[in-house]
């Protein structure tokens, strides 16, 4: 099996190394333009990127294919911690303030198209990835996935982008035409937990054939807890959106960002300070 | 509205806030204290029944959702200069013993999740356990109840 890896090795570093010069390119086409770009985003999607080779490309990637439980940690890097990093990078903005003014009118109408609107809905991106682990880890398509080298790329390919979308329906960085009700969401944030959490204890008295019991039950602790770190990353950043949005005009908040293009609502609308020294409602 | 200590501004708000924290607060100490430090609680019994783990599930999952979610309303509260501390500790009261009774009668008991500690006799530790969880809820009851706001005062919920 390893030496089919070493193919599917070159074609992640190759797109690593591609999405970041892309993301490169556009910040600095929109700085020509004299908009900068706060340096906390780039190193976002950096990590993104960086996390996303550690689980497919590096080391770890090798010894997941002995072991269940390296395998699960490199599952949180490329399934939530990368999509999360990506997400905060707001690829999106830094496409519409890079692309030259009529290719960011057509991103922007392919964005607002209804197709995208039912896979960024919270529910459609929860059931695609919550859904997905559990019918590759509850189901013997683990064994398949991991007998053909194609097969395992394209489930981690798919664990990747199922876990982008449900981090970009749930976070309001980067513009979309449609956000969903921040009640929705954090409903879906929680259920989308439980389902984690539960298929994770599940896995601790049922791991998929051929693991042993003591590597599926560390596992199943990596997969529950190390899951947990990154859902309260997510739930405090649903949480600031709120935060911002719903602040007393009083109130002036640190907004550093938000100049996107009019075109689409941005997600996350910091209040601008003004009127200070009266109190609201 | 004035700058003084909104005492009856937002009063709903104040003891969510409150609740959601009690919440988070006796899941983090359950899994804290109880599973991590005192190893009396198991990660998972092999004899619990798949509603018992879905229970567990959505629960610690909402307790750090509300964890969260309370402290960014009581940082909210607290901008609007409509924090009522003795509200909130009610509901946190409210929330921290309603948690500790449902976990200790509907988890431990009904829905035999795992048991409070692994000994022979196990009935005093749930005795312990949930007359304690009823001595909390009832504090914040009657901290809630005190609190309450009379009907006729304006209220400013839902921003």
């Amino acid at each position: 099996m390893l030496e089919h890896r070493s193919w599917a090795d070159g074609l992640w570093m190759a797109v690593g190394m591609l999405l970041l010069l892309l993301y490169l390119a556009g910040v600095l086409a929109g700085r020509r333009r004299g908009r900068g770009w706060p340096a906390a985003r780039t190193i976002a999607w950096s990590g993104g990127v960086l996390c996303c080779l550690a689980a497919t490309a590096g080391p770890l990637a090798r010894i997941g294919q002995t072991s269940f439980s390296a395998h699960m940690a490199g599952h949180l890097l490329l399934g939530m911690l990368a999509p999360l990093l990506l997400v905060l990078g707001a690829p999106v903005t830094v496409a519409l303030r890079g692309l030259p003014l009529q290719h960011a009118r057509r991103l922007s109408r392919v964005l607002a198209r209804p197709e995208l609107a039912v896979l960024t809905h919270p529910v459609t991106a929860a059931l695609l990835d919550v859904g997905g682990l559990w019918l590759l880890y509850g189901t013997p398509l683990f064994g398949w996935m991991h007998a053909s080298p194609a097969g395992h790329l394209v489930a981690q390919i798919h664990v990747l982008v199922a876990g982008y979308l449900f981090t970009f329906s749930l976070v309001g960085v980067d513009p979309t035409g449609h956000r969903a009700d921040i009640r929705l969401r954090s409903a879906v944030l929680v259920a989308a937990l439980a389902a984690h959490g539960i298929l994770a204890k599940r896995l601790y008295v049922d791991p998929p054939a051929g693991v042993s019991v003591a590597d599926g039950e560390r596992a199943a602790m990596v997969m529950f807890y190390g899951g947990d770190l990154v859902e309260i990353v997510l739930v405090v950043a649903v949480c600031l959106e709120w935060y911002r949005r719903t602040a007393p005009r009083s109130v002036g908040t640190s907004a550093g960002e938000g100049h996107g293009p009019a075109v689409v609502r941005l997600g996350q609308i910091p209040s601008r300070a003004s009127d200070p020294g009266r109190q609201t409602e | 509205m004035t700058e003084e200590s909104g005492s009856s501004r937002y009063p709903a708000r104040n003891l969510w806030s409150g609740v959601l924290f009690g919440i988070g607060a006796a899941a983090f100490v359950d899994e804290a204290v109880f599973h991590q430090l005192l190893h009396w609680h198991h990660f998972y019994d092999r004899s619990t029944p798949a509603v018992g783990l879905i229970s567990d599930g959505m629960f610690h999952a909402f307790s750090w959702f509300a964890t969260v979610a309370a402290l960014f309303l009581f940082a909210d509260l607290r901008r609007r200069r409509s924090l009522h501390l003795v509200r909130w500790l009610g509901g946190v009261l409210l929330g921290a013993g309603g948690f500790q009774l449902y976990d200790g009668v509907i988890q431990h008991k009904v829905l035999s999740l795992h048991q409070i500690r692994y000994v022979p006799e196990v009935l005093p530790y749930d005795i312990t356990w949930n007359v304690i969880a009823l001595l909390i809820l009832l504090a914040g009851v009657a901290l809630v109840v005190r609190t309450r706001v009379h009907a006729g005062t304006p209220t400013g919920e839902h921003a």
